[in-house]
């Protein structure tokens, strides 16, 4: 290890120059609004105004058509763009109210195929609702024949419960938007993967814009997406179609790279044509991956519950939007648990069905091979007489046995709003004495820092850290990241949200370093942690808001302490893959050289976890961002707080896109940096990958 | 072993004629200007590397080839290039007397679904599909019906002895268990051809053994026409009717097992003869007088296939010369103590004795 020391030594000289040219910058530059070092002047603040009036064209103005107008009887002229548009919002909103009508009945499917005056006509052409029971029998029976009893048992809870506790209509709203935006989105990651697996120049074309595209925060893509598509639950889907693409293609193109030579020589030998290599041999060798996607499409479909709901998805997100505004708390918890719930079991239930398997050699008869189709059909005469008798039990005009509304559900908001007024009467002071006191003596110092320092000075550190860790080039790629930012109007905005996501990633590496370290020391708590972190990250973001808020009411700190709890979770995660990837013979030879455990840590399990453990602080930081700008929903004044101001301006679309793209490219920099560094680091350490 | 005579009666089923594989971006033009005389430093200078370097093989009906050699040294890009794994440079390769080169996509694929067979060393079984699956993947590639090429597939599972584990998953599996079923897969339409790509490198030195000898066994009693690639000397004296030994591109010798060992065409090949143990090597038939029908035989007779150790204390026990024969109990030649002797104490004088 000594000789590697050395070697650090002239990069560790640069760094002490680059800080104290930092340092000097932040001495000479004098605040003065004429003066470029200390600001650059806003040149690209037209541009957002370019943006609408672009979008506006392609919209209104580029390449007219003739559409016939049935309504009208006549020809009529109209963009094309926005033809087809709307064409798409049509075909995905048709969908989503199929799947709901099926589940919670409607009447919009049959007027899709006739038109409202057969309605008005028929008044009894209403599709009626499945009764709960036998959509939780149908989830249970699902479960089962997919896995066994463990998968049809949380199946059929987990719908029991959201049933009994009263929000079915709001959880199969959320259900049909996810059922028609995961496999749009899980498809098009397919195409998109295999296609840039098949050339290179569409992978090249792809990945930057998979890179911006997964690190632009939700909301910036809402306001386009209004634009382009209105207002609606096809809206919301197509916006959570838009952002849990670029993660599904990445995987299934990690996936097919990895597949080996010689099972693909093998797929040949076999006598294979390209599509049997295709869908034979590749995507499912690549399924570990192409998994891991669908699951990572499933969890953004959720997550996207919420944020879907700004520009009109009804559902699950909807109401905990609306809770969480009248600070209901015990509400929010309930439906935050909701959407947890179905992340939770259609994971669940995907990965079983991809993993599910064929027995040839059973010798079966007509009721054994349809047996699953049976039994449905038992569950479903069941739930329905059940559902007619209930219609005579229950005097009060609510049939428990085919739906449980809202208000009429068992609810434990009284319970929580109870404890939540205990704490706030018990521990408000307290509490609130922390708060200041952290505000006073860390943040708004923090944040003073941030925003004193003089745009050239910035420059200077971070392009100077671009240049020692990545040459010329990384410095030029930091720097045109940053030059796009300071160009705009909001670079102070900016810099406070890079004081936000530092303040929070540091007290998330922190806590991440110290409990994935001790968990690491031993194999059953790492898979436990393990666990721990792959349930917390099927919570959507905006769960994490719930309990601070309810602690610390509306403030910054709430923001941050979600943000850092938030990201915690990769922080935690990759210190522990990271000391566990440590090989055991490194470690055995540090304990027949006799270290302490102390010693082992700091000498040998962190330097070579250290790579591994930067990737998790790239993760951390992009988490933290997109939590800063969900935080400000609830009230800071960073981005994303003109983020949301922009979702309700018609005009929005060009400054929703910059500041997307703004956030995005502070989450860049930082990627740049640490996936450079810890590649040279690997590959130093001799562990490629 | 199918014999010199054969050569002349049957056509061989793989003939390779001065095939070059070299990697590189001009490696055609290259090689055009070299007029097939190849220096690889010279090739490795424009930026090409040189895989295969003017090898010719024929490979005869039933016959065990057994391609040798270090890593690097081009032995599964050769195969790779027999296979059309990999798409050949320059040179002739025939299959069946068909112009391999010359086919099209469909005859390629056709011929790989009816006639070829290829084991790979990282067993290359897909991970999502269990024993049987696996097993049964050509045949279903094939077009053959579910039902069909499960039982087909399952006869195979009963031939490699993995009846009990035909819907396990391969990593439920033991390296020596996923060979078996690479191998069971590469078998399962019935091909004339079989290639295996150091199909027992992966292996415990224990189950590599157990795999060879059952490896044997399956040949005995299937008689498929064999490439076989391996980097372990011992393994290709072990299974090989003859011997290819390549270094650098090139086929240093080509030969039988008994003909490599005696006589080594070059340095190198010598090095890996030089620690052979001949006696657990050579078959009897290699070191015996031929027979000039006068001799007084004793009661013992030895069969020609034998390896020398597996007999030598038989024939020193026996004071009279002892008579080889043939599978057809001809008497093809004899043995004396004495020659064991020279054989497993006096080493370089039994080299000189031999054939």
């Amino acid at each position: 290890m000594g000789t590697n020391i050395y070697e650090k030594h002239p990069k560790l000289a640069q760094f002490g120059i680059l800080l104290v040219g930092f340092f000097l910058l932040i001495i000479l530059v004098s605040p003065s609004d004429t003066n470029v070092l200390w600001r650059l002047p806003p040149l690209l603040a037209p541009l957002p105004g370019m943006i609408n009036d672009l979008a506006e064209n392609l919209m209104f103005n580029w390449f007219p058509v003739q559409v016939y107008d049935p309504d009208l009887d006549d020809y009529e002229q109209t963009a094309l763009l926005r033809e087809l548009t709307r064409g798409f919002s049509r075909g995905v909103l048709f969908l989503i109210e199929l799947i709901r009508e099926v589940l919670i009945g409607g009447v919009k499917t049959i007027v899709a195929f006739t038109g409202w005056e057969y309605i008005r006509e028929n008044p009894w052409a209403i599709w009626p609702a499945l009764p709960w029971t036998v959509v939780v029998g149908g989830a249970a029976l699902l479960g089962y024949a997919l896995r066994g009893v463990g998968l049809a048992l949380l199946a059929g809870i987990s719908l029991s419960y959201i049933s009994i506790f009263g929000q079915w209509e709001p959880a199969m709203e959320t259900l049909s938007f996810v059922l028609v935006a995961a496999p749009i989105s899980i498809l098009l990651g397919l195409l998109f993967g295999i296609w840039s697996f098949k050339s290179r120049t569409v992978e090249a074309v792809l990945m930057p814009l998979l890179n911006i595209a997964q690190t632009m925060p939700h909301f910036s893509y809402l306001v386009p997406v209004t634009v382009f598509f209105g207002v609606g639950d096809h809206a919301g889907a197509i916006a959570t179609i838009i952002f849990a693409t670029p993660p599904m293609i990445r995987l299934t193109l990690l996936g097919l790279k990895k597949v080996p030579v010689e099972v693909v020589e093998a797929g040949m030998m076999s006598g294979s044509n390209d599509r049997q290599i295709l869908l034979n041999v590749l995507v499912p060798t690549a399924r570990h991956d192409i998994l891991i996607g669908v699951n990572q499409v499933i969890m953004q479909c959720l997550a996207m519950a919420v944020i879907a709901s700004f520009i009109g998805a009804k559902g699950l997100g909807f109401n905990l939007l609306l809770a969480l505004n009248g600070l209901r708390i015990g509400q929010a918890l309930e439906l935050g648990i909701c959407i947890v719930l179905i992340a939770v079991v259609l994971d669940r239930l995907s990965l079983a069905w991809a993993n599910k398997q064929t027995d040839y050699f059973a010798d079966l008869n007509f009721v054994e091979k349809h047996r699953f189709g049976l039994i449905f059909l038992v569950i479903f005469v069941v739930g329905v007489v059940l559902a007619f008798l209930g219609g005579m039990i229950f005097k009060d005009g609510i049939n428990y046995f085919y739906f449980i509304p809202h208000n009429k559900g068992i609810t434990t908001e009284y319970i929580w709003q109870s404890g939540v007024d205990w704490m706030v009467d018990n521990w408000y002071a307290g509490l609130q004495g922390f708060n200041r006191g952290l505000i006073i003596n860390v943040l708004q110092p923090m944040k003073r820092a941030f925003l004193s320092m003089p745009v050239s000075a910035t420059f200077l550190l971070v392009m100077g850290v671009g240049y020692i860790i990545g040459g010329t080039r990384s410095a030029l790629i930091v720097g045109g990241f940053l030059l796009f930012i300071a160009l705009t109007e909001w670079w102070d905005r900016a810099l406070i949200t890079a004081y936000m996501t530092t303040f929070s990633v540091i007290v998330a590496m922190i806590i991440g370093l110290t409990i994935g370290s001790l968990c690491a020391q031993n194999s059953f708590a790492s898979k436990t942690i393990l666990l721990v972190c792959d349930t917390f990250q099927t919570f959507p973001s905006f769960i994490y808001l719930i309990p601070v808020i309810m602690l610390f009411g509306v403030t910054d700190t709430s923001v941050l302490i979600a943000v850092i709890i938030y990201a915690s979770i990769p922080a935690i995660r990759y210190t522990v893959e990271g000391i566990r990837k440590v090989p055991p013979h490194l470690r055995e030879a540090g304990l027949m050289s006799g270290v302490t455990p102390l010693q082992r840590w700091i000498k040998i399990d962190l330097p070579l976890a250290f790579p591994h453990i930067m990737l998790g602080v790239n993760q951390t930081v992009i988490f933290a961002l997109f939590m800063v700008i969900i935080g400000a929903m609830i009230g800071t004044d960073d981005l994303g707080q003109l983020i949301l101001k922009a979702l309700s301006d018609k005009q929005g679309i060009g400054n929703g896109l910059m500041l997307g793209l703004c956030v995005a490219f502070i989450g860049l920099v930082v990627d740049h940096l640490i996936n450079t560094w810890a590649a040279q680091r690997k590959a130093a350490l001799g562990f490629g990958e | 072993m199918p014999s010199q005579n054969a050569t002349t009666q049957n056509e061989p089923v793989v003939k390779c004629s001065s095939v070059y594989k070299i990697f590189g971006k001009n490696a055609q033009k290259m090689l055009r200007e070299s007029n097939g005389k190849v220096d690889a430093n010279e090739f490795q200078k424009a930026g090409c590397v040189v895989g295969v370097n003017d090898a010719s093989i024929e490979v005869y009906k039933g016959e065990m080839l057994v391609i040798m050699g270090l890593s690097g040294s081009g032995k599964s890009t050769l195969l790779r290039c027999i296979s059309r794994l990999t798409e050949t440079t320059s040179g002739d390769i025939h299959i069946d007397g068909k112009d391999l080169l010359a086919m099209n996509r469909k005859q390629l694929i056709d011929l790989r679904r009816n006639k070829m067979g290829m084991v790979f060393q990282s067993f290359a079984l897909l991970p999502h599909k269990t024993v049987l699956e696996n097993i049964a993947f050509p045949l279903q590639i094939k077009g053959i019906n579910t039902s069909d090429s499960m039982k087909r597939a399952m006869d195979m599972v009963d031939l490699v002895s993995l009846g009990g584990r035909e819907n396990y998953f391969p990593r439920q599996l033991s390296g020596g268990q996923q060979q078996r079923v690479g191998i069971a897969r590469s078998l399962a339409v019935e091909p004339d051809i079989w290639f295996l790509d150091e199909p027992f490198s992966a292996l415990d030195p224990l189950i590599r053994k157990e795999m060879q000898d059952e490896f044997l066994r399956l040949q005995d009693v299937l008689h498929k026409t064999i490439l076989f690639v391996t980097h372990d000397f011992a393994e290709a004296l072990r299974l090989a009717d003859r011997i290819a030994i390549m270094k650098d591109g090139v086929i240093e010798q080509l030969d039988t097992p008994a003909n490599i060992v005696l006589n080594p065409a070059t340095d190198y090949v010598r090095k890996f003869t030089e620690e052979v143990p001949r006696e657990k090597v050579l078959k009897i038939k290699s070191v015996m007088d031929s027979n000039d029908g006068t001799e007084d035989f004793s009661d013992l007779t030895i069969s020609q296939d034998a390896i020398i150790e597996t007999v030598a204390e038989a024939i020193l026990s026996e004071t009279k010369r002892v008579p080889v024969v043939d599978t057809e109990h001809n008497i093809v030649g004899s043995v004396h103590s004495s020659k064991m002797i020279q054989i497993l104490f006096g080493k370089s004088k039994a080299a000189e004795t031999g054939n």
